[in-house]
């Protein structure tokens, strides 16, 4: 039986087992491969996606279980149209390998949505569930500071 | 069109001329051109192998591994700085497999020498020795060497196009080329009219290259600045292409079990179960292992687990510390090489004081982000590879030889790394994805390994031991005698690539011990090679990744015996040896206002190494909080020579030094039963924001030769935590990782 879910402003209508996690109907049958597997056990982050609003991992969320609305990477701006987080990114030449990034900005994303002027220590504690190896951490920091100072502004 | 290879052998030659006149055997194969890689449509022109013009545009091609170090856009720099294009307006890719994108730099680390030492002669040496890059058809991305690579090549391809373009335009206006000038992709005429590189390249392609001198650096407009990253945009909204993103029309998705016992056989399998699971496809018999092609990963990782197998044992010995007993037996043999032996270490000066010490690191995996995986598309008479890599040309071979076919009928697509550090120069994972294609000829099958499978099926940095002797007098080092032993990563991977067994001295399980720049009169430092089959590979930084931590933690052993400030001990000995290492030493020495006091519960500890011809000092500073300790701050200073893209450097620099404080602290692969103990992130950790250090990066310039960067920065990061831990608490940490006798914060 299909599962409607509502991706990115979209509705689908996914045919697959209802224990296929979120993460694995995202990529492997909508094709929206920005939100990446990395660990499978809610440990790296790298598959953060928004349900409602909030972070999640999605590689935690059985489809059968998902509750409301999903967005992803894709869905909060392009390289065209880029939110204020990705802006904040670019700027401040983040990515090296970029394998975590989109897990990363989407958990920044939740983080600023909740709390407009975060401290180091409120970015600490947001953000250390996202893995990065190549160790990208002082430019994120610097990124999140810099979006939520023009977020503010604007 | 005519011209094709005479372009090719001239694009090499230039640039290449002073070293190929001085090398005969290298001369004739320089001069043999290489297999066009292009291959030119209709209404294109091959300029080089390095650009491409056609009515679309401009592209530019950086064909080494862009795992994050920013490869790409400096590469791209490198052409676009003398062809005269803005990097927003052109196309980087990285193109196909080509022998005629081998490495030269790469080939040259294989000299017996220091490197800080080099003569210009021996310089020279290196590069020409480079041409066996070349005739190997060596395309890889490793060992910090693609700008050292790429920095006169691809100036040479993008002045050469530019002169060519220029011809064009100076033979349609009747002017002559010193009469033209160029700007953003076109040729401008003396009387201002702007003609756009696309509306010549057909021209071009008619002429032969004019000769081209460099600009001098003091004209550069792009290389010496920070640009912008030409991946940022792509990595930043989830549009950039990992091997894991590959889809193709009709993509099956597939995952893969091999023995964990590494290297053992598998007896016999049951898949009963699997094969009624839901999505599965195809249950796949790899030989060594079985694989589950379904119609999503998930349901494919969920099957292939499902499998009853029958492993057999592994080739070595099951338990960690059997494997260390192994290692350590092999300082008993005579070592494989004494690289530096100076003086005589044998007789112990008068009045001075010996001291010894023995250390051991762990195995360590790679573990990047983007587990292994690869795409393949076998039609029977031809393979389409698609994956992130750091050897195209060598998956390209092994590809074939899997499937049994001409290396022409192989196609391989190199995307974005997920990180690489090493493991994507593995064949593994594109050898796996095409015997899984095999199974379903006509149909694209992604392979992807669950990050357990990706964890316990590495080529893991060794683990290693030293034991060193030192004498110190009137509060210098005068003695320094070092042991390393460990398995030779070189040795495996040249059996693994080519099938042939490898011999000899081997550099890498000594580099970082015997060419350390610090004036020590009598110092040897040997090698041994321990005989096991564990896999193991090259991990970022290599065999510096655990000498840096011997070598230097004993430095710091030695300063502490002579009562010397650790810091003003080495900047002595390096100032006789090589000023930049000085430099290096005496710059984080002013960024962190040592003092060499420290306040209580504050500890700070500093390391030097020398790398890929890169010195990287760094201090590091931790702090006790409530009986936890914070590595709270990190000063690097390194000295490139010169620094292409000055952002680039300082995220090198600051991510390496993470990668080897995550090992410092954590990293440990051990074994039982054969099988790796460790699965996932949860027992494999690495540093993260609430517990990397505030890191300030000085670049310096004073090398005479460019220095690597990608890797340089991780070794120095392993002592100086270490030494930062015994200033704070007095105990000497001499095993890693740290967490197993320290309480740091993870």
């Amino acid at each position: 039986m299909a599962t409607a879910l509502k991706i990115n402003g979209k509705q689908h209508q996914v045919d697959l087992p209802d224990d296929v996690p979120l993460l694995w109907v995202l990529r492997d049958e909508v094709g929206l491969t920005g939100t990446k597997f990395g660990c499978g056990v809610a440990a790296c982050g790298a598959c953060t996606v928004h349900i409602d609003g909030e972070a999640v991992r999605s590689c935690q969320v059985a489809l059968s279980d998902v509750w409301g609305d999903v967005t992803t990477i894709e869905g909060i701006g392009s390289p065209d149209a880029m939110a204020a987080i990705q802006q904040a990114w670019v700027d401040h030449q983040v990515a090296q390998c970029g394998y975590c990034q989109s897990g990363q900005i989407m958990q920044a994303a939740a983080l600023l949505a909740e709390n407009p002027a975060p401290s180091d220590t409120d970015i600490d504690d947001a953000m250390q569930g996202n893995l990065c190896r190549c160790g990208t951490y002082p430019r994120i920091r610097a990124a999140i500071h810099d979006a939520a100072s023009k977020l503010k502004e604007a | 069109m005519a011209s094709v290879g005479k372009i090719l052998r001239r694009t090499f030659l230039i640039g290449s001329a002073a070293i190929v006149g001085g090398v005969a055997f290298g001369a004739y194969y320089v001069s043999r051109p290489a297999a066009n890689p292009l291959r030119p449509a209709k209404g294109e022109t091959a300029l080089s192998p390095f650009v491409l013009i056609d009515q679309q545009g401009v592209t530019l091609f950086a064909p080494r591994a862009e795992m994050g170090q920013g490869v790409r856009t400096t590469w791209a720099a490198l052409i676009a700085e003398e062809l005269d294009v803005e990097l927003d307006q052109v196309r980087v890719l990285h193109g196909p497999a080509a022998a005629a994108y081998y490495n030269s730099a790469l080939v040259g680390e294989g000299l017996p020498n220091k490197g800080y030492d080099i003569s210009d002669f021996q310089h020279n040496l290196g590069e020409a020795l480079g041409v066996l890059g070349r005739t190997l058809g060596l395309q890889v991305t490793g060992g910090s060497t693609s700008m050292k690579d790429g920095f006169e090549r691809m100036r040479e391809a993008g002045a050469t196009a530019r002169e060519t373009l220029k011809q064009a335009a100076a033979d349609r206006l009747g002017v002559d080329r010193t009469q033209l000038k160029t700007e953003n992709g076109t040729v401008i005429a003396p009387d201002g009219t702007r003609i756009p590189y696309t509306e010549l390249s057909e021209a071009a392609g008619q002429i032969e290259p004019p000769e081209v001198e460099l600009r001098d650096p003091s004209n550069w407009r792009l290389l010496g600045r920070n640009l912008p990253r030409v991946d940022v945009v792509g990595k930043s909204t989830g549009t950039a292409e990992f091997g894991i993103d590959v889809r193709p029309e009709g993509l099956k998705f597939a995952s893969v079990r091999i023995n964990p016992k590494l290297g053992g056989e598998m007896k016999s399998f049951d898949a009963s179960a699997a094969e009624q699971m839901p999505g599965v496809e195809k249950v796949v018999d790899l030989g060594n292992g079985v694989a589950v092609i379904a119609t999503n990963t998930w349901l494919a990782i969920q099957a292939v687990e499902a499998i009853d197998v029958d492993w057999g044992d592994a080739p070595y010995p099951p338990e960690t510390d059997a494997v260390f007993a192994e290692i350590a037996k092999s300082f008993d043999t005579s070592p494989n090489s004494t690289m530096r032996d100076d003086g005589d270490v044998d007789t112990l000066p008068d009045g001075a004081t010996e001291i010894t010490a023995e250390y051991t690191v762990p195995y360590l995996a790679h573990s990047t982000m983007e587990p292994m995986n690869a795409t393949a598309l076998f039609t029977g008479s031809a393979l389409e590879l698609w994956c992130g890599n750091q050897a195209p040309t060598l998956v390209q071979i092994r590809a074939a030889n899997t499937a049994n076919l001409d290396k022409e009928a192989v196609q391989i697509h190199t995307t974005y790394l997920g990180g690489g550090f090493g493991r994507r120069g593995e064949l593994d994972f594109g050898e796996i994805a095409t015997k899984v294609a095999m199974a379903m000829p006509g149909v694209p099958v992604q392979t992807t390994w669950s990050r357990e499978e990706d964890m316990r099926h590495d080529y893991y940095r060794p683990g290693a031991m030293a034991r060193m002797r030192g004498a110190v007098k009137d509060g210098q080092a005068v003695l320094i005698d070092g042991k390393v032993a460990a398995q030779s990563c070189t040795q495996q991977a040249v059996q693994r690539y080519t099938g042939l067994p490898a011999g000899g001295p081997d550099k890498v399980l000594v580099e970082g011990f015997f060419n350390q720049p610090y004036a020590v009169p009598n110092y040897r430092m040997s090698g041994h090679i321990a005989d096991l089959d564990i896999p193991v590979g090259f991990w970022r930084s290599v065999g510096n990744s655990h000498n840096g931590f011997f070598h230097e933690t004993f430095m710091d052993e030695m300063a502490h015996a002579a009562g010397r400030d650790p810091l003003e001990f080495r900047l002595e000995l390096a100032k006789a040896e090589h000023a930049p290492s000085a430099g290096c030493l005496q710059a984080v020495k002013e960024m962190s206002g040592w003092t060499g006091e420290t306040p209580d519960g504050v500890g700070r500890g500093v390391a030097m190494t020398y790398s890929f011809g890169t010195p990287v000092a760094q201090v590091i500073e931790v702090v006790d909080e409530d009986g936890t300790i914070r590595i709270a701050k990190a000063w690097i200073a390194c000295d490139v020579g010169l620094a292409l893209d000055p952002g680039t450097v300082e995220a090198q620099m600051f991510g390496g030094m993470i990668y080897g404080l995550s090992a410092a602290v954590m990293g440990e692969i051990t074994f039982s039963d054969g099988e790796v103990e460790q699965y996932n992130f949860p027992d494999y950790d690495a540093l993260r924001m609430h517990n990397a250090p505030v890191t300030q990066v000085k670049i310096l310039e004073t090398n005479q030769h460019m220095g690597g960067v990608g890797e340089p920065g991780t070794p120095p990061s392993m002592p100086a935590l270490g030494n930062a831990l015994f200033d704070l608490t007095g105990e000497r940490a001499r095993t890693l990782p740290l967490i197993n006798q320290f309480n740091l914060l993870v």
